[in-house]
């Protein structure tokens, strides 16, 4: 009875091997060339939608620091680490950044900061519902893992994302 | 004809293994080399300034606790430091966020932000710039050389509350 199990055995164990190996595959793509991320929320309107847009996302400046002021990027939170946020970088380390402290209150009172080394300043397009760089202060590059660089869905606003 | 066989059987392999290999250490478990002295004597206990790094530890790190990102008072983790990306540290968690931390070098009492933990070497006060980082990277360690888990230690001499 063995002796007929064995061939079945075998090409049960190649087959997950097999299928291990698209397992790693599919990781190292996903963690270190592109992936496609759902991004919702009203921080970053009128660039992304609030409901959901399908984006992808490139993990290959942030790792070499090929990143430059207006970039769209992914960002883990600085508040709550199992949230990745979406926000455009405004500022590198050395660079001097003025904000509006509080826009809704339309009296412009701008403050300016030098961001320090080894971090950046990050901040949702739509200034008035984005908790960003404003709030939680410069963020450190290491956050950061990838940068956004096309759209997929919805279909009628495929293509690439401007600056 | 079968060096060329043989060249490309053996890249086939290399390749397998590297993104099997790379898989593996960043999902589960990894080997990570201690440089420094700031967590003596837990590691590197022999180390001085003037000595090159031939004796230096090497620990375990285990990647599982990056699910779900609990860390608990005491554990060791590795991290990139928030001031230059590239550079490894490796320290102790010694307040978790909600904390408050006070140093009795200086009047300061400062509250852990959430998202945020304080860290600290064993051998001096040298916690980054003495400031609490944010959770850049972070892996949690177990030592190769010791049988046993590393123990979950506080320091005294702190107020940490």
């Amino acid at each position: 009875m063995f002796a007929r199990m064995k061939p079945l055995v075998k090409e049960a164990l190649n087959q997950t091997l097999i299928f291990g190996k698209f397992l790693c595959l599919l990781h190292i793509t996903d963690k270190y060339i592109c992936s496609p991320i759902i991004v919702h929320g009203p921080s970053m309107l009128p660039t992304m939608n609030l409901t959901g847009d399908v984006i992808l996302a490139e993990h290959i400046s942030s790792r070499f620091g090929k990143l430059s002021v207006g970039d769209v990027v992914l960002v883990s939170s600085p508040e709550n680490p199992r949230k990745t946020v979406t926000k455009r970088i405004l500022g590198l380390e050395g660079d001097k950044v003025a904000f509006l402290v509080d826009p809704s209150f339309g009296s412009g009172n701008y403050r300016t900061i030098v961001v320090p080394k080894g971090h950046v300043w990050i901040q949702g397009d739509n200034i008035y519902a984005s908790k960003d760089s404003r709030h939680f202060g410069p963020v450190p590059y290491g956050l950061i893992h990838g940068k956004v660089f096309c759209r997929l869905w919805p279909p009628d606003g495929f293509g690439w994302l401007d600056q | 004809m079968v060096s060329l066989n043989f060249i490309s059987s053996l890249s086939k392999n290399f390749f397998t293994y590297g993104l099997k290999g790379l898989t593996i250490s960043d999902r589960y478990i990894s080997v990570v080399p201690v440089r420094g002295c700031s967590m003596s004597p837990t590691f590197n206990p022999h180390c001085s300034t003037s000595l090159e790094g031939s004796t230096d530890d090497s620990v375990l790190v285990e990647k599982f606790c990056l699910q779900k990102y609990e860390f608990s008072l005491g554990d060791v983790i590795v991290f990139c430091s928030p001031n230059d990306n590239k550079e490894k540290c490796v320290k102790r968690i010694t307040a978790l966020p909600g904390y408050w931390v006070s140093s009795p070098f200086s009047n300061d009492v400062v509250k852990i932000p959430d998202g945020h933990c304080w860290v600290e070497g064993d051998n001096s006060a040298s916690s980054l710039d003495s400031r609490s980082i944010g959770p850049v990277p972070f892996h949690i360690i177990w030592p190769l050389k010791r049988v046993g888990k590393l123990e979950q230690r506080i320091p005294s001499g702190r107020f940490v509350f």
